[in-house]
């Protein structure tokens, strides 16, 4: 047995791209179910939440405007860092929710390859060439919502964050995630994969906290398009939260069951249709 | 300017003294007995009485259209679903002069737009989702798309019967049943296809017609019903969210818009004055996508607003029934006087408002072809919705700046882009934050087509493969 004193880990929040401690300088103590002390995480406020969709809305633009291939790379290499550091969460998650959990992680994994794959083809499934009745060629795409919050699901802090966040961000979208509130430990590691996977900083921001304190700042935020409820248990928060949200039109998922990945590709795109004349004179006067 | 002899539509349709509430497949009275009037808006003459629904009606309706969607619409298979509505396309397109001019009547709208746009697209849109009916799997939204049950859809009084097509042609075709609200103001065409669902033989209770106000149209989204579809402004749009949150009902909106017609220095001018002209003055401006807002490079603004003014100075206000009319009568007393409070509020925030020189009738409601030049965006008439045939020029200097103009609204329902350079509108068209953009030509729609908006101009499309998420479980 060394003697060594062993190097904790202090969990901080990921905001645009940076590891900060909440503004606040508050913390909470996170447990393993038997209530063993793990770690401390910052507990997220709502300057916290609001600096994280400024540095979403600043990374999201630019997040868009890569080429899908790219964006496919990143989710890969961000899938290639989680494979490398499977023992780790799988340590993490084993301690966050006191099941063995190698198989979470690989399922994690795949899931990260799964959208890496979609980047490049959910338009071309979604969208397409309308037959109008015109001398038009008419052509509808779908495109990302812009800033979305993610109330990440509370019983599978990795998987179920992977299953909620990936498509958000495969689409273009830049994301404001609350972490599994009693289990945000193995979230928070995650950021350190994105961090080390050439996603740009802002394009996910992680916040660890309490869901009832932080989420209703999210809701209400006029710079915030997109609302995933799926991690909120409360059904009244989760009505509340709904309610806010329609104040500034936000799409809203409810809490309850995710669908199958091309339906949440579709929760968080927004069809653009563009209309052009095909010809040299059109009935309207266009023409070029 | 020619002068032109007036050429009034000589087909008249029967517009009967009073209708009913559509329940059914029956007309009946409401069951506390209220009605309200309907106002022809160009003379401001009473045309009918029509039974206002109550929260009762609202109730048997949506009873009525569950009982349908269960033991018949549900289960009936898609191919004869499809038919029924490629019959009820045909029969528009049989009546669609009475319809029309109905609409004309109802609405205050040119009987040239009625004729040539309203009706035939609307008939168009029941052909287009007959044929989705029996073909749902191959729409790319799961191996079983299941229709959703019963829909509540509430529309508004700027294209009646066309907004009609666009919220029923798709649920039916998705398999569910319908109960619709119309405008206050515009109820007739509504009750009109209440006549033609029968005549189609379509079975009682797949479409619910409940003509009423504010008050049947939150009960409707009160009510039991499994979706909610509505079209109309943003205030009253963003009432129904909140409204639903929680349950389990779905929801689109297609709401408000103050959408930016940007001109480069490279368009072709004068298609652009066009566009520019049908952006705004179509439909006296009452459309949630006009063209509210125009944004000319700053070289050219001099010569744009000059060529536009010579334009809107052609332009025939007047009797919405005579065929040479360009712009109608505004749809009622209640939107002439917003108008009028907005324009106000330009000329005090220090806009220049420029109108051509056209006699108005004497009765009715009327609103000369206005043009705002001097506009700021933190103005009034920059920001908020009109609704009228009322046009706000702002200048740009670069292409980066005319995006920025374009997206600093809450709004995100549609845009328009003029240049001759190709790579140049796929630029800017990316960068638009609009649910449809239109280059080189403007107010263009097609069934096939999907139309909708973005941020607080709502969510969800209407039209093409698309629109059917909307109405669809998958």
């Amino acid at each position: 047995m060394s003697d060594r004193l062993r190097v904790k880990k202090t969990y901080k929040l990921y905001v645009g791209g940076k590891f900060p401690r909440s503004e606040s300088g508050r913390s909470y103590a996170v447990t393993t179910p038997d209530g063993t002390e793990l770690a401390n995480a910052a507990l997220a406020s709502r300057k916290d939440a609001r600096d994280a969709v400024g540095a979403a809305r600043k990374a999201q633009g630019p997040w868009a405007g890569q080429t899908a291939y790219l964006r496919g790379q990143i989710l890969y290499r961000a899938a290639e860092m989680l494979e490398g550091r499977a023992g780790q969460f799988a340590e993490e998650l084993e301690a966050a929710t006191g099941e063995p959990s190698r198989d979470a992680v690989e399922r994690a994994v795949d899931r990260l390859v799964h959208y890496a794959g979609w980047t490049d083809k959910f338009a071309s499934v979604l969208g397409g060439a309308n037959p109008v009745a015109g001398p038009f060629f008419n052509h509808t795409k779908p495109e990302p919502l812009g800033v979305v919050a993610v109330v990440a699901p509370q019983d599978d802090p990795l998987l179920g964050l992977i299953d909620a966040l990936a498509p958000v961000i495969a689409t273009g979208n830049a994301a404001v995630v609350i972490a599994s509130e009693s289990k945000p430990l193995p979230a928070l590691s995650f950021a350190e994969v994105l961090a080390t996977s050439d996603l740009p900083g802002g394009v996910v921001n992680l916040l660890s906290g309490k869901v009832a304190e932080i989420a209703p700042w999210l809701a209400s935020h006029g710079d915030v398009n997109g609302l995933d409820l799926g991690g909120v248990e409360d059904a009244a928060l989760a009505a509340e939260l709904e309610a806010s949200a329609a104040e500034t039109l936000k799409v809203v998922r409810r809490p309850g069951r995710a669908g199958a990945s091309l339906d949440l590709v579709r929760q968080w795109t927004e069809y653009k249709t563009v209309w052009h004349p095909a010809g040299m004179a059109s009935a309207a006067g266009g023409g070029y | 300017m020619f002068e032109y002899a007036p050429a009034p539509e000589s087909v008249r349709p029967e517009i009967r003294e009073h209708y009913g509430l559509f329940i059914d497949g029956k007309f009946a009275d409401a069951e506390d007995g209220a009605t309200f009037k309907s106002v022809n808006p160009s003379n401001e003459e009473v045309l009918f009485t029509v039974a206002e629904a109550g929260e009762a009606d609202v109730e048997t309706a949506v009873a009525a259209a569950r009982r349908a969607h269960e033991t018949v619409w549900g289960p009936m298979s898609g191919t004869e679903r499809g038919k029924y509505l490629f019959r009820i396309a045909r029969l528009l397109q049989e009546r669609a002069r009475e319809f029309a001019v109905a609409e004309s009547i109802d609405n205050g709208k040119p009987i040239k737009e009625t004729r040539d746009f309203d009706v035939p697209t609307a008939a168009q849109h029941f052909f287009y989702h007959a044929g989705w009916a029996d073909k749902l799997e191959y729409a790319g939204l799961g191996a079983d798309p299941r229709p959703l049950g019963v829909i509540g859809q509430v529309i508004p009084w700027n294209f009646p019967l066309l907004m009609l097509a666009w919220k029923i042609a798709p649920a039916l075709a998705c398999g569910n049943t319908v109960v619709l609200k119309p405008a206050e103001t515009t109820p007739l065409t509504a009750l009109m296809f209440a006549e033609l669902c029968a005549e189609a033989d379509l079975p009682p209770g797949v479409v619910n017609i409940l003509p009423g106000a504010g008050a049947t149209g939150a009960a409707l989204v009160d009510s039991p019903v499994d979706k909610v579809a509505f079209t109309g402004s943003t205030a009253v749009g963003r009432a129904i969210a909140k409204a639903v949150a929680g349950s389990k009902k779905k929801l689109t909106l297609e709401l408000g818009g103050k959408a930016a017609n940007i001109v480069y220095d490279d368009a072709p001018i004068d298609q652009a004055v066009e566009g520019i002209v049908n952006g705004i003055f179509f439909n006296q401006g009452h459309v949630c996508c006009a063209g509210s807002r125009l944004l000319v490079q700053e070289s050219i603004a001099e010569d744009v607003l000059e060529r536009l003014k010579d334009r809107v100075a052609t332009l025939r206000v007047g009797d919405p029934l005579d065929k040479n009319t360009d712009v109608g009568a505004v749809n009622s007393a209640e939107q002439l006087e917003r108008i009028k409070s907005l324009t106000e509020a330009g000329s005090d925030e220090g806009a220049e408002s420029w109108q051509p020189a056209c006699e108005l009738p004497e009765r009715g409601f009327w609103f000369r072809p206005t043009v705002f030049t001097g506009v700021q965006q933190s103005m009034r008439i920059a920001r908020e919705e009109i609704f009228g045939p009322v046009l706000s020029v702002l200048t740009f200097r670069t292409p980066d700046e005319a995006i920025a103009k374009a997206n600093n609204t809450p709004y995100g329902l549609s845009a328009g882009v003029w240049t001759e350079q190709g790579s140049k509108i796929l630029w800017t068209a990316e960068r638009l934050r609009a649910g449809v953009v239109w280059a080189n030509t403007f107010n263009q729609f097609d069934a096939a087509s999907p139309f909708g908006g973005l941020k607080e101009s709502g969510y969800g499309r209407e039209g093409g493969r698309q629109g059917l998420e909307a109405y669809l479980d998958v």
